[in-house]
């Protein structure tokens, strides 16, 4: 960031920044919560091999759920690195 | 002072992986000891004994070595606690006697349909992280309802916080302390309300001493036994049947064989297409609607929630708050997508050795369960081979072979009945019922220090005594935890019909109540407090009244709110027939049992009342938004001052006096 920038500008870019990786990340929440399972029944119709799932029996039990846990990891990152970047980051 | 605890503790900060570590290997050795100790033939109950008695004891020499007299310590564990370790203790508070014991149960009874649930109760955490949970860490408070008396001015917007904080913890602690009552009378062989009480004194022990720090410490303690508990039967299991140990894979074969049986059960005659409900069909038991109407209120709940996100106040940053709730749902997912897979193979065993069986030739683990009345078939407890023949005999045209219709089984036993369906030694079973017990003494503590606290901290401090000193304060704290636990354990005591429903119901309150000020709070600067009042007013009185009246007043529901009949997901045909229902003398009864005929049966837009909260928290939004826009904006101050709740960098925003 250089100096001249006042706060009140890197304030406002860093919430626009990190508002758009909130709508981001609740697009992603809302297509795995509730989107995807609406096609429960054509993806039924698709079983993984080797595993046996049925994939939208699947995607309910599991798939969905390993995407919340590892959007979750990645969030704390991205918004870490969008707090580091106007300098709003906690000291190490 | 602060320097001093923060050397004292630092030694045990530092060695915390040793420290649980060391924790996890003695507990290992523990199981294997008591192992050994029923080959040499050491009676079942005593193992259970040793079982209980052991677990509780160290829990309780946690909650011991843990004790403090300093405020900050007592009400968010200093800010000390690592996001990994925050996470565990985030996992064993949520994770209730219900998810523990009795998800898999719903899964098995209700198939696809029940993965609702299973999302619903993880997805949330993705809420916490984006919207709420580290703008409250930034924030500095001690509870929720700090939180909403600061951003919006003052002690009436407190109070309220407080009334939904009460009105959602309440009845889910009496569910949590009716869990251990239900654990430790099944295998203690203890009568059912003493073993009420008893539970209470472990709960008490972890919390009344250190507050939040003790809780914290036990609840990790209290999680690695309970995530043991959980996948060691399946673990075996899986290999046994499937050569291969990570049961969440193997059991897409177990859903295979379930799908093929049941055709070649509607073939033989063994069940009716009216009675069988597919394990992966989905929308038999709840309509769309409903199905997603679920999954939206547990999980925008799970992020209203104050005895989980007062947890995400007690680490050192806000950056550890954001990686906390990460690790939080990963070891709370280790359960849940566990959960289908005991369901699974459970019912794979029902379906291929019970069902289609000659009624002599039933494998015996089932009579211990039905003699506790869980297990029926043909209508009767199936307390033996006797009983079963001699019930089904009474049945006109009965072919001597269990048919699927004949068999009814309590949610509860899928869990624990595992190890004895998987041939395990009594030691396994024992083991699971450590880790039920760890699953709800652990959230009943989370959730009484959030009852407690927000009674001590902001009805008696803030809004009684703001002069009271820090001793003071700490003994209150303490006596109120005392008196709600004990107010809970005697409402627990008197088995209250709801008790099941009524943690569905505490997810719709909190969402209604608390997510749309805290979500507006952090984001939308414009949001005024008489906006905020009015909205939690609005929105969780909704709630409050489509409960009430749907579950307690249906028939007035009916005459004048214009409710009707819910209908049957598959069918689509009503449930009950109103007019005939509302022609019954006991129509406008009040307080009706559940076999009332319109209770929880009628409601609008064919809602179940379990998801009010869609009802409620789009109205508390709106309120919010539109009384906002009245009145005028927020003061220059208070605009800052959420500007500073948005940056992780600098001091918390509420410096509270700790000394």
């Amino acid at each position: 960031m250089p100096d001249s920038a006042n706060l009140k500008e890197r304030e406002e870019a860093h919430w626009r920044k990190t508002s758009r990786l909130m709508f981001t990340h609740l697009g992603v929440w809302f297509f795995f919560g509730f989107v995807i399972h609406m096609f429960v029944k054509p993806l039924n119709n698709i079983i993984i091999p080797v595993l046996g799932f049925p994939l939208g029996f699947y995607m309910a039990a599991q798939g969905s759920l390993i995407v919340f846990v590892v959007m979750l990891f990645m969030f704390a990152k991205q918004q870490d690195k969008i707090d580091r970047e106007f300098g709003f980051a906690e000291e190490d | 002072m602060a320097t001093n605890t923060a050397r004292g503790g630092s030694d045990f900060l530092n060695n915390l992986g040793k420290v649980y570590g060391i924790y996890t290997g003695g507990f290992l050795a523990f199981v294997v000891l008591l192992a050994l100790l029923e080959q040499i033939g050491v009676p079942n109950k005593i193992l259970g004994y040793l079982f209980v008695f052991f677990t509780l004891a160290v829990y309780a020499i946690i909650g011991v070595l843990s004790r403090t007299a300093q405020v900050s310590e007592y009400y968010v564990a200093g800010r000390s606690v690592p996001a990994l370790y925050n996470g565990m203790a985030t996992g064993a508070d949520w994770m209730s006697a219900a998810s523990f014991v009795g998800m898999a149960g719903t899964l098995f009874l209700l198939g696809y349909d029940g993965i609702a649930w299973v999302l619903g109760w993880t997805g949330g955490f993705v809420l916490v992280s984006i919207l709420i949970g580290p703008y409250l860490r930034k924030f500095g408070a001690y509870t929720v309802p700090d939180f909403l008396a600061f951003r919006y001015g003052g002690n009436f917007a407190r109070g309220l916080g407080v009334i939904v904080l009460v009105a959602c913890s309440f009845t889910y602690v009496t569910a949590q302390i009716y869990g251990t009552g239900l654990i430790a009378s099944r295998f203690l062989g203890m009568q059912f309300e003493i073993a009420v009480f008893a539970g209470l004194v472990g709960i008490l022990v972890c919390s009344m001493l250190g507050g939040m720090r003790a809780v914290t410490w036990t609840q990790v303690a209290q999680y690695i036994v309970l995530i043991i508990a959980y996948l060691t039967p399946i673990v075996i299991l899986s290999t046994k049947n499937y050569g291969f140990p990570i049961p969440e894979l193997t059991y897409g074969q177990a859903i295979a064989d379930i799908t093929a049986r049941e055709q070649q059960m509607l073939a033989t005659g063994l069940t009716t297409a009216a009675a069988l409900k597919p394990h992966i069909s989905p929308f038999i038991n709840y309509s769309p609607l409903n199905f997603f109407a679920i999954i939206m209120c547990m999980m925008v709940g799970t992020a209203s929630l104050p005895h989980i996100l007062m947890r995400y106040f007690t680490t050192p940053s806000v950056r550890e708050a954001r990686q906390s709730v990460a690790w939080s749902l990963l070891f709370i997912f280790l359960l849940y997508f566990s959960a289908p897979a005991y369901a699974a193979f459970s019912k794979l065993e029902v379906y291929t050795n019970i069902i289609g069986r000659d009624l002599s030739a039933i494998r015996p683990w089932l009579f211990n369960w039905g003699e506790l009345g869980l297990i029926q078939i043909c209508g009767k407890n199936a307390s033996s081979i006797d009983a079963v023949i001699a019930a089904c005999k009474a049945i006109a045209g009965h072919p001597g072979v269990v048919r699927l219709q004949d068999f009814v089984i309590n949610t509860d036993v899928i869990v624990l009945s595992t190890p004895e369906i998987a041939g395990l030694p009594y030691v396994i079973s024992g083991l699971v019922a450590a880790g039920g017990l760890a699953a709800a003494l652990s959230t009943a503590d989370g959730l009484l220090l959030a009852i407690a606290n927000a009674l001590s901290h902001d009805v008696y401090y803030k809004m009684i005594d703001p002069n009271a000193p820090t001793a003071r304060r700490l003994i209150i704290a303490r006596v109120l935890l005392l008196i709600v636990a004990v107010v809970a354990a005697a409402t627990a005591a008197t088995k209250p019909a709801d008790i099941l429903a009524m943690v569905g119901w505490a997810f719709s309150l909190a969402m209604a109540g608390n997510f749309p000020a805290l979500v507006m709070g952090v984001w939308w600067k414009r949001a005024t407090s008489a906006g905020a009042v009015s909205g939690i007013i609005a929105g969780f009185g909704l709630c409050l009244f489509y409960l009430v009246t749907t579950r307690y007043f249906p028939g007035a529901g009916v005459k004048y709110f214009g409710m009707t009949s819910l209908t049957n997901p598959l069918t689509g045909a009503p449930l009950v027939d109103i007019a005939k229902a509302m022609a019954l003398p006991n129509a406008m009864e009040s307080f009706p049992t559940l076999a009332h005929p319109l209770a929880n049966k009628v409601g609008w837009f064919d809602l179940t009342n379990i998801a009010c909260g869609l009802l409620g928290a789009p109205l508390g939004f709106a309120v919010i938004y539109i009384v906002s826009k009245l009145g005028r904006e927020p003061s220059a101050e208070m605009q800052a001052y959420v500007d500073d709740i948005r940056k992780p960098r600098g001091r918390t925003v509420l410096e509270e006096k700790t000394t």
